[in-house]
């Protein structure tokens, strides 16, 4: 049982504006097995607080702590972050021209467990899992997300969850773009992740329709840097039915 | 398999060549920078003139006549002027240069007839194991002035290939070099072709007869031993109409203080039909100055591949060229360079399109890190007369750091109206967001930094043979290696 725990994180970034404080103090705290939704607006940090677990260096820290079972998560390296076992699927994957999805696919895995997979069940449990994930096998000998539609770019992302098995996944709008079918498959992914792995995760979204595939224990609503109201499933349904209007006149009146 | 015994073992390796030899932290990770006892080299006399010329000739008992190009050599190389519209070249000493270095009295025709030191030397860089492998189809391998070792397959042999070192050549089909020798580069074509003229020794001659097709590569090694060593290969290459060579060389030097030269002439003819690909790999030490002349004539219907790999070297300065003198004749240039800490790489090439209905294409690709330098410099010429030409060039670099340069000097020459041209030219940095995303998929940043840099050359990787793909991401990894700090 591992816990990933975030405690009164504050985030800025350089703007040409000057210095601009994202989150505001965000606690938040995800145990094996977890799943957490967090929902928010546009712009209320939520790909910030996803960035800043995984390291970007464009993200500051100015206070506050995120440890994996104890061991200071903002001390690590960004590869460190992911060989202790924290996976980030992204928004926007970058394209990696001239480097197969084979090769990248091998060489991370090795680089995470510190040893080369066994060859042989390697490629037989990449082929399963790009088949679940109904991605044709020609992706194997593309460029890494070159070329890919925004569809293609995500369920690739969900290829490198299950692969790598990580403790903890946060998944960065993986919903956004995605149409029903491509949804429903990304999501059974997520789930054969969270059960095999005992997975914890951090659900990150715009929208209700994706908690329909994968049930959430605690959704978390963000708002401005904040986490301002925390609940069970019962709360996405809330939102699903009254939208943020009532938490953005709170932190209006608020600030 | 190969990419996952690299992964283990690479470290290892390295530390332990790194431990043998501790000079090579001072400069990097250049891994073929041992230098044999230097017996042969230690006596051998600096400085250029007619005497030293005419003693290469007469050492060779060569025919009159190319005595008399080499003085011819001499004169030109005494009276041009330094090249000065390229990279640095003012340190260069030729009075401190050692023109000729006779390393064996004799040529072996097997690995165990050579002296040990000489024989561990091709050992060490695998030499030998690609021939036992029958990677390739012959080798030639030269240390300091002169081809040490030579073989050929006897089926290849049989259907009248020639491949020889050019001293033997000259010797034992002088035919060929009374007709071709100087013909596609004149020996005043400029200073350090007029220099090589002058003091010539070594290198390969090929003659591949008409239909004829040599399906495996030929290989020559190049190799400098001397300190302050001048290595002058010739190199001539006839492809009889309708046939098909490829050859590739490779080159390496031990690190000295002080620097050698490199100054090399390819002659490539290829005739009607013809087909041929030339490969190279250079990886000098970084103290040697690589000027090299390199050019093919083209007959109709002919294609000419030059694959040009720069990774080592301290200044290279190298624009192979295809003349296009017959209709349909087509020309083509991958290259790529890397230039590390102190380096220069100005490479590109030359097309010149002298017949209607003939295309080029360039691609060039370089990499620049640790306050290294790359240029592209090509010409693209389209005579009068040309019509319905058509050329294009690709070149895109890619910059490492904040410290390291690329430049671009693309020259166009076009005298007819009806042709077709593409130029295009992009300078990409390592981007944040790619290296993030590498990262956070648990490669280190040097690893992330060298996928990223592998996956940008691929393109020309992917033209060379399987184990010189690997050499050549290898020697990526070596240079990328410390490159984030």
């Amino acid at each position: 049982m591992s816990t990933l725990e975030i405690k009164d994180l504050h985030v800025s970034i350089e703007t040409d504006q000057g210095t601009k404080e994202i989150l505001k103090g965000v606690s938040l705290t995800i145990n094996s097995g977890e799943k957490h939704a967090i929902m928010g607006p546009n712009g209320s940090g939520k790909s910030t607080l996803a960035s800043t677990i995984a390291g970007h260096p464009r993200y500051e820290v100015t206070s506050g702590t995120i440890t994996l079972d104890g061991e200071d998560v903002l001390e690590m390296e960004v590869d460190e972050r992911a060989r202790a076992g924290l996976f980030l699927a992204m928004q926007y994957p970058v394209e990696v021209p001239g480097v197969t999805m084979t090769n990248f696919l091998r060489t991370a895995k090795t680089a995470i467990d510190g040893e080369a997979p066994k060859l042989r069940t390697w490629a037989k449990e990449v082929k399963g899992a790009m088949d679940q994930l109904k991605i044709d096998a020609d992706f194997a000998n593309r460029n890494v997300n070159e070329g890919f539609s925004g569809g293609e770019k995500k369920r690739v992302e969900i290829l490198q969850l299950e692969l790598f098995k990580p403790k903890f996944a946060v998944l960065d709008e993986t919903d956004s773009g995605l149409d029903i079918d491509a949804l429903r498959v990304v999501s059974e992914g997520v789930n054969r992740a969270h059960e095999a792995n005992d997975m914890g995760t951090l659900l990150i979204t715009h929208y209700t329709r994706i908690l329909n595939y994968i049930k959430p224990d605690y959704v978390h609503v963000f708002v401005d840097g904040r986490v301002a109201e925390q609940g069970g499933p019962e709360l996405a349904d809330e939102l699903e039915a009254n939208g943020y209007d009532r938490f953005l006149s709170a932190a209006a009146q608020a600030s | 398999m190969t990419e996952q015994i690299n992964k283990t073992e690479d470290p290892g390796v390295i530390q332990e060549i790194l431990d043998n030899n501790p000079e090579l932290n001072a400069i990097g990770a250049y891994e073929y920078g041992w230098a044999d006892p230097d017996s042969a080299g230690a006596n051998a006399k600096r400085g250029v003139d007619e005497a030293v010329v005419a003693d290469i000739s007469g050492k060779k008992s060569e025919p009159e006549w190319m005595l008399k190009l080499r003085k011819k050599g001499l004169k030109y190389f005494e009276r041009k002027p330094m090249p000065t519209w390229g990279p640095d070249l003012s340190d260069i000493d030729f009075d401190n240069i050692k023109y000729f270095v006779r390393s064996t009295e004799k040529q072996a025709q097997s690995w165990e007839d050579l002296p040990e030191d000489i024989r561990n030397t091709y050992e060490r860089l695998g030499i030998p194991e690609a021939e036992r492998e029958r990677l390739v189809a012959g080798v030639a391998a030269q240390y300091e002035s002169e081809v040490v070792y030579h073989q050929i397959r006897e089926d290849l042999e049989a259907q009248g290939v020639i491949f020889m070192d050019t001293d033997t050549a000259l010797k034992e089909h002088p035919e060929f070099f009374e007709e071709y020798f100087g013909s596609v580069i004149p020996v005043g074509d400029n200073k350090f072709a007029a220099l090589n003229t002058a003091v010539w020794s070594g290198g390969s001659f090929v003659y591949v007869p008409k239909g004829v097709h040599v399906e495996i590569p030929l290989q020559a090694y190049f190799r400098i031993n001397t300190e302050n060593m001048g290595q002058f290969e010739r190199t001539l290459i006839i492809a009889d109409e309708d046939s098909y060579v490829h050859y590739i060389e490779g080159c390496t030097a031990p690190i000295y203080n002080t620097d050698s030269l490199h100054s090399a002439v390819v002659e490539i003819v290829v005739k009607k039909n013809a087909r041929v690909r030339y490969t190279t790999i250079q990886n000098w030490s970084t103290n040697v100055y690589n000027l090299v002349t390199k050019r093919a004539v083209v007959d109709a219907g002919g294609t000419m591949e030059w694959i040009d790999g720069n990774i080592g070297s301290k200044v290279t300065m190298k624009y192979p060229a295809v003349y296009l003198t017959g209709e349909h004749a087509k020309g083509e240039t991958l290259s790529v360079a890397f230039a590390g800490e102190g380096q220069h790489q100005d490479t590109g090439s030359k097309m010149v399109h002298m017949a209607p209905n003939t295309s080029s294409s360039i691609v060039s690709k370089s990499v620049a890190r640790g306050g290294g330098r790359a240029s592209y410099r090509g010409l693209v010429q389209v005579n009068a007369e040309a019509k319905n030409s058509a050329n294009s060039v690709v070149c895109d670099a890619l910059l490492v750091d904040t410290i390291s340069k690329t430049d671009t000097y693309p020259y166009i020459d076009i005298r007819e109206d009806d042709v077709t041209l593409g130029h295009e030219a992009t300078v990409s940095k390592v981007s944040e967001e790619q290296l993030f995303y590498l990262m956070s998929r648990g490669l280190a940043e040097d690893e992330a930094m060298a996928m990223i840099v592998r996956g940008f050359i691929e393109p020309i990787a992917r033209e060379l043979p399987m184990e010189y793909a690997l050499e050549l991401n290898r020697l990526i990894e070596l240079q990328m290696e410390g490159s984030v700090g």
